[in-house]
């Protein structure tokens, strides 16, 4: 709340629009869900780990898909995998984000060509909001996807009708 | 309807009333699964009557691209199978291709990718005690292991330019040379890293819900284990004195001072899950006083003056194994005189160490499965491929 | 031992069921109906003690045969032993040796899968890595990707 800090001392108020607040609200909480896939999941560990520190930005692990945002696919998403992400992600609750971390799941990373059981791209399954690059991205990149995301948040509006984004 | 216990028992066993097996599906997305496995339990009450593996959520058909790819471009898949233990995943297929070939390395070459080597189990074996931390109960050890383990990831990188897949060791030599002062980070690193070990020890090894949790739990016999195939800590965690690196020595080994450890069974049974998890930290020690072995006799040279100009081993196969943080990692190579391979199979440690998991579950509750499953310490990109 | 003398001592045990030796590798060539009694003699055996399976990996020799080659050590020797045994890519069936290493069992469900040979008397032989209604053997050198799979599209 950095603009706001010690700057009105006795009970002001302040005017905003409801989606200001609301959207505020939510960037800063942006519930991932605790799922990785692969090498990537790795560096999605070390960005929450002490170094990176993701938590500083409101996020916070939570098993269960229904309690979740936001679902990071970190990593290579195989045709065996393909339909349990499909499946995961439906059961996350509206509305909901997925960000692609890694080549793989951008576009099949370096099993594009003779991958024989790797899906080209999570996209292909599940609609994706932030596509992260690098093999494995680095974990101040993914706080960079993080960013972007949040930037899209920011401009959504959960009260107008059809405001084109799913 | 009965209304104690002993009724209970006594009107199942004559069966008046009927019970019935439940089948309850953990993973492929389980926070305590590490990765995308599934195992379908089949449970009596909370007791495990029997597990059934589904693997194969991350098969990346490692094999299919060894064939179709030139002898040093299958190096970055490589990596991409134990994602955690990269470096030493290199020097298996590279010893393997060396051996095909008659390539002797420099010394240098020896020295860096053994140093290489080492870092990387320490840093594995962290993952692994955190991880194992955590699905116990234990977040805090988690953090301090990630933090140190940046530390080694920082060396890699100022080496080589990556942080997990690195692609570092080539047929022949490495990538690169190690950085300015690479003796001096390393040095400094193991003096930073040896009090961590004990840190460790007072927060997680020797902590009472942590021996309560894990001791007596998951045991292996040592006959079951040889008969399974298990390797690596999960062997030795067992009582069973047995490591590559001193008994099928590879590399430059055999030039140092260092033990094998094996678990004794300190807070239970030998082969439970605490023993597997001690043999690990206890090696992290041992892999210290390696490194430190191998900085003092470090050798000037230079390491691209072995790799060859042209691979294409001569028409034969050879099967090369290397003690990797998790076991035996054996790569099974089919030369036919062309510049690709005409077969690669690796033989994943994790993949033959999860084989026990349903010999090890039976008869525990479910809680426990998580800790069997940590211990074991799989890393799903190899146990796949 | 070496694979010489292994192979001589077998050969004495087993005269009638035709065991070759392969000198360029070295390796002991054995029939598909006999892997089993082999596999038992060698890991029961007081001078041979093979009790650990190192690997066990199916190959597509691309001449129509299919190999499936079983490398072995000896805990309490350490020694090491090579076995092959070949058979016709049209009639891929050999026994298994599942019960004799337990480790096997996930081997065998491996080359199965991704090369195709039928191990006689698996408990449990199932794919393993690709899904259960895969169709096809991918490691097979004649191998075409499939154009979808349950709707999804497979090549790039
Ligand atoms: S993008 Fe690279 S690091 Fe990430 S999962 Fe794929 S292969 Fe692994």
């Amino acid at each position: 709340m950095g603009l706001l800090d010690k700057q009105f001392d006795d009970g002001n108020i302040v005017l905003t629009s409801v989606e200001g607040v609301l959207n505020w609200a939510r960037l800063c909480s942006l519930w991932q869900m605790s799922f990785g896939l692969a090498c990537c999941a790795i560096e999605m560990m070390a960005a929450s780990a002490s170094h990176n520190d993701i938590m500083r930005f409101g996020v916070l692990p939570r098993p269960s898909p229904r309690q979740c945002d936001v679902m990071i696919v970190a990593g290579t998403v195989t045709l065996k995998m393909a339909t349990r992400v499909k499946r995961l992600y439906e059961q996350m609750a509206e509305p909901r984000y997925v960000v692609s971390m890694g080549s793989c799941s951008n576009c099949g990373g370096p099993y594009w060509e003779h991958g024989y059981h790797v899906l080209k791209g999570v996209d292909r399954v599940v609609p994706v909001d932030v596509y992260v690059p690098g093999c494995p991205p680095r974990p101040e990149a993914l706080l960079e996807g993080w960013m972007r995301l949040q930037e899209k948040v920011r401009d959504f509006s959960l009260v107008k009708k059809n405001n084109g984004t799913a | 309807m009965s209304e104690t216990l002993e009724a209970l028992q006594e009107d199942i066993a004559a069966g008046r009333l009927q019970t019935d097996e439940l089948v309850l599906n953990m993973g492929p997305q389980h926070p305590s699964t590490h990765g995308v496995l599934r195992l379908e339990l089949v449970l009596d009450g909370e007791a495990v009557v029997k597990v059934i593996p589904h693997l194969g959520y991350l098969h990346r058909c490692f094999e299919k691209h060894a064939e179709a790819m030139t002898y040093p471009q299958v190096i970055p898949y490589t990596d991409r199978m134990d994602y955690l233990a990269a470096m030493n995943n290199n020097h298996g297929y590279a010893l393997a291709v060396e051996r095909l070939m008659g390539i002797e390395v420099p010394e240098r070459v020896e020295y860096i990718r053994i140093i290489m080597a080492e870092l990387q189990r320490i840093a594995s074996h962290l993952v692994a005690i955190g991880t194992f931390g955590m699905d116990i109960g234990a977040f805090t050890p988690f953090l301090y292991c990630f933090r140190d383990r940046e530390y080694i990831l920082d060396i890699f990188e100022r080496t080589c330019g990556a942080r997990l897949l690195y692609n570092y060791m080539w047929v022949g030599g490495l990538s690169h040379d190690v950085h300015d002062g690479f003796e001096k980070d390393v040095a400094e690193f193991i003096r930073k890293f040896r009090p961590t070990i004990k840190e460790v020890n007072d927060l997680l090894n020797y902590n009472k819900i942590f021996i309560e949790r894990t001791a007596n739990v998951g045991v292996l016999p040592p006959d079951v284990a040889i008969s399974y195939g298990c390797s690596g800590p999960m062997l030795r965690g067992s009582g069973v004195d047995f490591d590559l690196r001193r008994d099928d020595p590879y590399s430059i080994y055999d030039r140092f001072d260092w033990e094998v450890c094996v678990g004794k069974g300190d807070a239970g049974t030998v082969g439970d899950c605490w023993d597997r998890h001690m043999v690990r930290v206890w090696e992290m020690e041992q892999s210290c006083n390696i490194i430190e072995q191998a900085l003092e006799s470090f050798p000037e040279g230079d390491i691209t003056e072995a790799i060859p100009k042209r691979i294409r081993p001569p028409k034969g196969e050879i099967y090369t194994r290397v003690e990797n943080p998790r076991g035996e990692l054996g790569y099974y190579v089919i030369s036919d005189g062309s510049q690709n391979p005409f077969r690669v199979k690796a033989r994943g440690p994790s993949f033959v160490n999860l084989s026990v998991i349903d010999e090890i579950s039976r008869g525990h509750l479910i809680a426990d499965i998580v800790a069997i499953l940590g211990s074991v310490d799989i890393v799903l990109g190899e146990v796949d491929r | 031992m070496e694979h010489k003398e292994i192979f001589d001592h077998l050969t004495a045990l087993f005269p009638e069921t035709g065991l070759e030796f392969d000198e360029d590798v070295p390796c002991i060539v054995v029939p598909p109906a006999a892997i089993r009694d082999v596999s038992l003699q060698v890991r029961d055996d007081e001078m041979l003690q093979f009790d650990f399976l190192m690997c066990l990996s199916g190959v597509d020799n691309a001449d129509g045969t299919l190999g499936v080659v079983y490398h072995l050590h000896s805990v309490p020797l350490g020694h090491k032993l090579t076995l092959k045994v070949i058979v016709p890519a049209d009639n891929p069936h050999l026994q298994s040796v599942e019960r004799v290493w337990r480790t096997a069992d996930w081997h065998e469900r491996e080359a199965y899968d991704l090369v195709g040979m039928v191990f006689d008397g698996h408990r449990d032989l199932r794919r393993i890595l690709n899904p259960y209604d895969w169709e096809g053997h991918p490691l097979r050198k004649d191998y075409e990707v499939p154009e979808f799979y349950n709707g999804m599209k497979v090549p790039y």
